[in-house]
């Protein structure tokens, strides 16, 4: 029971200066809300002009289109989904050979990596979601929830799209051990990101199988869901649907991220690091 | 370079100031502004050909200073010239006649065989064929660059990246060397190796050398002359022996005697350490040690002795906790 | 080679191509010692770029018309966006490396060799693999020239080239105004891509679907309308947005010049700053 405390303990510092780190970054971090903010303007202009065009699109209104626009650029590097998080330093430090030294630590390897991952969303949440989104309530009409217990259930669901997130990083990450050069891993994981979380457009505008085969993977618990959430078209019975769906994902990455930790750590052992 | 042949001093400086504007943070969204003195009315001059050592801390105004030479920096006052060139007015005329290595930043292309950057500075200097060649086997000779050409940077050790890079600088037929710290970091045989080579250099091609260093072997081994810069001022400018006088420095006499004794009273020497049968005694280093020699001697079982000199490095600190206490 | 008794020094601007072509074929070399990496990247730069038209595709399998646009209607002003822009990017995209290099001390090292800054600026980590997003724009240029409804005149396709040409060159003065302004803030580099990155998002839509007050803010303050919206509604024989006379169809080059000028003037003024507070 000590040692678990403990160990809490320990992550939660963890998690407390990956934020802090990213939260010297003022001028970056300003540059980045104002890109965000341009991006936002723009997309919701062509958002307006599709759901003139179609109105009631995928089953939103105008307003939460809009909404959605800026929920995507709130999320855009919470969920880190152009990179930007903790895997490029992973890799480099597999690359380095400095991981046989973190493999010997007394923390666990994907915990450890957690930690820093939900500190550095948890800043850009704060630090470039908040922002954009409140400059597009003041240019757009939002679908913002009225009733508390929505924003709860959201944060909920930005929550395990961090989880999802992470756990495919993770994997992306591990690969260098193998790869040796993690670029392409990490660019095909990016596109991937982009395409199927729902950036480029709402994943129930996409035509088909293609949008049933979009809903279907991780990807979508890391911007749709938690919109969706957010704009209220789940909730109920729905909404615990799509936790668990989130949770699936997540549950089932992070074992395969344990699994693939496993085989790599033998192969630093065996290798002598 | 004919043109540039004349009466000789190839760097002038007349009161040089550089003063920054910084911007504090004093609180929340609250900055003060400040302006801080970098370097504060500095002259000198070099001859053609002399190697001199540019000394002082961190903060003093060293880089400023070579910023300034180089035409990086804008002075703020005073008047500057290098080879007749005002640096921050002709910036890229004097990038042609100056040579600079930064110890810590190498300007080698770093995925490719060092030849490759040799190359690049062969065509963006515009250096004749024949001038080329020539330089490039002297440089690879004296830096024992042949094994190195063609293997890509990033390979190479610290002290072969500085020698490819103190060799890039001087392809061009530079009249001045600029080095910052050009044996930061190198193990003792690369560093003898940098030093021998800016020796030949200097003997041979008459180039003249400005560096700064935090390794005072470096100037002992290659300067005769010694500018110390603190707080943006130059403090010393001379000799490098001068420096003991101006830091009234001590020597040491380590004395052996035959047993175990209290510390030997012997005038203006004051024994600082006693060690079994060993004493080591202070003092002046103007002084001369014969006569505290000759007095010891007669008076106490002497087995052996020896003298050792200041050390540089604790005279130089010194001189600057005068001149800060002052 | 006979330079040393060279009479007078040649133009700062052929000094400056010089260097540039020097320092990026170094680049080049650079790249081509990782081989796979520079084909991943290429293509991802390709595949980046192309969501962007993959977008505006999905949007089309839901609707016809977008803004009172044909789909090969947006894809001509996508199209030209996207190529003109990926001239410029392929040129002048380091130019947001700049705040790192004065962060880390290495512009001095720059300052001190004979050739213009920003030609060596603009060379530095010269990004060949950015010739992804060119391919891409071209690819969809093609796609529009086939597929649009234009009554093709000689003006009317002598503007499409000249529209490549002087968006490049307005893109290019926002890169180089973008690095200008690092000097003074080398943390923003990502306001220069909200510029740049956006800019050209910006323009793959008709001028139809943005507010009015954007349209006149990239109309009149930052003219990016002159890149494609302002000709190639002429091309497309649209009707202009804001009430603009026709022949504004014809000022770019006019315009590109401008930003040239204006943006040469910011990037002097901030090498002067940088050269008198050494940060």
């Amino acid at each position: 029971m000590h040692v678990r405390t403990g160990r809490f303990r320990l992550y939660a510092a963890v998690a407390q200066s990956a934020f802090r780190r990213y939260a010297t970054y003022r001028i970056a971090t300003a540059a980045g809300v104002f890109t965000n903010t341009v991006f936002g303007l723009i997309l919701a202009y062509t958002y307006i002009a599709l759901w003139d065009e179609r109105p009631g699109l995928g089953g939103y209104d105008q307003a939460q289109a809009v909404t959605y626009v800026w929920l995507g650029q709130a999320l855009l590097t919470v969920m880190a989904l152009m990179g930007g998080g903790f895997e490029a330093e992973l890799i480099e430090r597999i690359r380095t050979g400095d991981i046989a030294v973190d493999l010997y630590r007394p923390a666990d390897l994907q915990a450890w990596w957690l930690a820093t991952d939900a500190g550095r969303g948890l800043f850009q949440l704060l630090g470039r979601g908040v922002a954009p989104m409140a400059v597009g309530a003041l240019v757009f009409d939002l679908a913002l929830p009225t009733e508390p217990l929505r924003w709860l259930a959201f944060a909920v669901a930005v929550a395990l799209g961090v989880l999802v997130s992470f756990a495919i990083r993770f994997l992306v990450a591990l690969s260098a051990f193998w790869l040796m050069d993690g670029a392409g891993v990490t660019q095909v994981a990016m596109l991937a990101g982009t395409f199927f979380s729902g950036m480029l457009l709402p994943l129930n505008v996409f035509p088909g199988v293609l949008g049933e085969i979009a809903r279907a993977l991780p990807w979508s618990a890391l911007l749709q869901l938690p919109a969706d959430v957010f704009l209220g078209t789940v909730g109920g019975a729905d909404l615990l649907g799509t936790y668990a769906f989130q949770l699936g994902w997540a549950v089932a990455l992070f074992a395969a991220g344990r699994l693939l930790q496993a085989v790599a750590t033998r192969r630093v052992v065996v290798q002598g690091g | 370079m004919a043109e540039t042949a004349g009466p000789e001093n190839l760097i002038v400086l007349d009161g040089v100031e550089k003063v920054f504007d910084v911007r504090k943070k004093t609180g929340f969204l609250r900055r003060e502004r400040r302006q801080v003195r970098a370097v504060d009315g500095i002259s000198f001059t070099v001859p053609r050909g002399e190697m001199v050592g540019y000394i002082g801390p961190n903060g003093a105004g060293k880089s400023t200073t070579i910023k300034m030479l180089t035409g990086i920096l804008t002075p703020s006052g005073g008047r500057l010239r290098v080879a007749g060139i005002d640096p921050s007015r002709e910036r890229t005329r004097l990038a042609r006649r100056i040579g600079v290595v930064f110890g810590q930043r190498t300007t080698l292309w770093w995925d490719l065989p060092l030849i490759d950057s040799y190359r690049l500075m062969h065509r963006m200097y515009r250096i004749p064929d024949a001038r080329f060649r020539e330089n490039l086997d002297r440089c690879v000779e004296l830096l024992e660059l042949g094994a190195l050409l063609d293997v890509p940077v990033r390979q190479l050790s610290l002290g072969q990246r500085m020698r490819g890079d103190i060799a890039a600088a001087l392809l061009h037929d530079p009249e001045v060397l600029y080095l910052d710290e050009p044996t930061i970091g190198l193990d003792v045989v690369s560093k003898a190796k940098v030093r021998g080579f800016l020796r030949d250099l200097n003997a041979e091609s008459g180039t003249t050398v400005l560096l700064t260093t935090h390794d005072l072997t470096d100037i002992e081994q290659l300067c005769r002359r010694v500018m110390v810069i603190d707080h943006g001022r130059l403090m010393y400018d001379g000799a490098l022996a001068g420096l003991h006088e101006v830091g009234e420095s001590e020597r040491t006499l380590v004395v052996d005697l035959e047993r175990e004794l209290p510390p030997i009273d012997a005038g203006s020497a004051r024994v600082v350490r006693v060690e079994g049968p060993r004493q080591w005694l202070a003092f002046p280093a103007a002084e001369s040690a014969a006569p505290l020699v000759a007095r010891i001697a007669a008076e106490y079982p002497l087995a052996d002795l020896s003298v050792r000199e200041p050390d540089i490095e604790a005279v130089i600190a010194k001189m600057y906790a005068e001149k800060t206490n002052s | 080679m006979a330079e040393t008794s060279r009479a007078s020094e040649p133009s700062r601007l052929r000094e400056g191509l010089r260097a540039y072509l020097l320092i990026s074929a170094m680049w080049i070399r650079s790249l081509m010692a990782y081989r796979v990496s520079f084909a991943m990247t290429a293509f991802g730069n390709f595949a980046v770029t192309a969501f962007d038209f993959a977008a505006i595709l999905l949007m089309f399998s839901q609707v016809d018309r977008l803004g009172g646009y044909s789909l090969s209607e947006i894809a001509f002003l996508y199209g030209v966006s996207c190529t003109a822009f990926g001239f410029a990017d392929l040129a002048m995209g380091s130019m947001d490396r700049l705040g790192r290099r004065v962060r880390d001390g290495t512009l001095d090292t720059l300052l001190v060799r004979p050739a213009p800054v920003i030609a060596q600026v603009a060379a530095d980590r010269f990004g060949l693999h950015r010739i992804g997003r060119l391919t891409q724009g071209s690819l969809v240029l093609v796609y529009a020239l086939v597929a649009a409804d234009v009554d093709w005149t000689p003006l009317k396709a002598a503007m499409v080239p000249l529209m490549l040409l002087c968006g490049a060159a307005i893109f290019a003065a926002l890169f180089v105004a973008g690095g200008a302004f690092q000097f003074l803030a080398q943390d923003a580099a990502e306001v220069q891509n909200a510029f740049t990155y956006g800019g050209t998002t910006l323009l793959q839509y008709p001028p139809t679907v943005f507010a009015k007050d954007l349209v006149r803010g990239v109309t009149f303050i930052l003219p990016l309308a002159f890149v494609n919206w302002l000709p190639a509604l002429y091309v497309l024989g649209r009707p202009y947005p804001l009430d603009l006379p026709e022949w504004v169809a014809f000022t770019p080059p006019a315009v590109a010049a401008a930003c040239l000028g204006l943006a040469g003037l910011v990037w002097r003024s901030g090498l002067r700053s940088y050269r008198s507070t050494g940060s």
